[in-house]
């Protein structure tokens, strides 16, 4: 099945963020396709490159970053972006910024939409 | 790879104001509009405080969002549907809700659509894909 993924909470205040990457690894296992990831609402805060967790945790955005680099199209919404203040200058690598016509290409080409928020 | 024109739901359930859940899913709404695909929208559960008349957000300080629920007709989201069951629980009246649109031809105002949970229910199974804020 191909699979879109959209994230609408920030990393580590909200649980959703961390589900959607469980989810994906599930489904991967599973041998499923994620057609792209779409970030939004707080969601682009995902995104950043200058997060620094302490060293024992999780590091959310690199994750998101290894996952873009095996192929899967990881995009942030440019208005929520600019919103918030993440650019291009502090986008972690494998990640683009583009509109939300290209959640709309997602849903378009997968199977299922999931979303993980609130 | 899918065919174009398919049946997509935007589902509205949060309260307004508290979060910028309820904005940016018109947000949603608007762009989807503009796609080749079937969209629908449901307000239901605390999203049906969303079409609560008279709400202003001056004193908030923030810019609000009920100019864009009244101008959905005109971006071409028409298919705009609220739980009667969510509007019951909340109190608000049938009749009391927001227009989002009016008719080109009577200028009458076009308000969305209740129905009850079984048809929301119903009309869920059929869509493609469904986007839930």
């Amino acid at each position: 099945m191909i699979i879109s993924i959209l994230v609408l909470e920030g990393p580590y205040n909200h649980e959703a963020s961390d589900s959607a990457y469980n989810f994906i690894q599930a489904a991967l296992a599973k041998g499923h396709t994620i057609r792209g990831i779409f970030f939004y609402d707080d969601g682009v805060y995902n995104a950043t490159k200058l997060m620094d967790p302490p060293q024992d945790d999780r590091h959310i955005s690199k994750r998101w970053s290894e996952l873009g680099a095996t192929g899967i199209d990881m995009v942030v919404c440019i208005a929520a972006a600019k919103r918030r203040g993440i650019t291009n200058e502090v986008l972690a690598p494998n990640i683009r910024i583009s509109g939300l016509g290209q959640l709309a290409s997602m849903i378009h080409e997968s199977d299922r939409i999931v979303t993980f928020g609130d | 790879m899918a065919e174009k024109g398919k049946k997509v739901m935007v589902t509205v359930r949060k309260p307004p104001h508290g979060s910028i859940y309820v904005q940016e899913s018109i947000e949603v709404m608007f762009i989807f509009a503009t796609y080749e695909m079937d969209l629908s929208v449901v307000f239901l559960d605390d999203g049906v405080l969303a079409l609560h008349a008279g709400q202003d957000t001056k004193g908030l300080g923030i810019k609000g969002f009920m100019a864009s629920l009244g101008a959905l007709v005109d971006w071409e989201v028409t298919n705009v549907y609220v739980d009667r069951q969510s509007l019951k629980d909340r109190g608000i009246a049938e009749d009391a809700i927001i227009a989002i649109g009016k008719d080109d031809d009577s200028g009458a105002p076009i308000r969305p659509k209740v129905l009850d949970t079984a048809q929301i229910a119903a009309m869920m199974t059929g869509q493609h894909s469904i986007v839930s804020f």
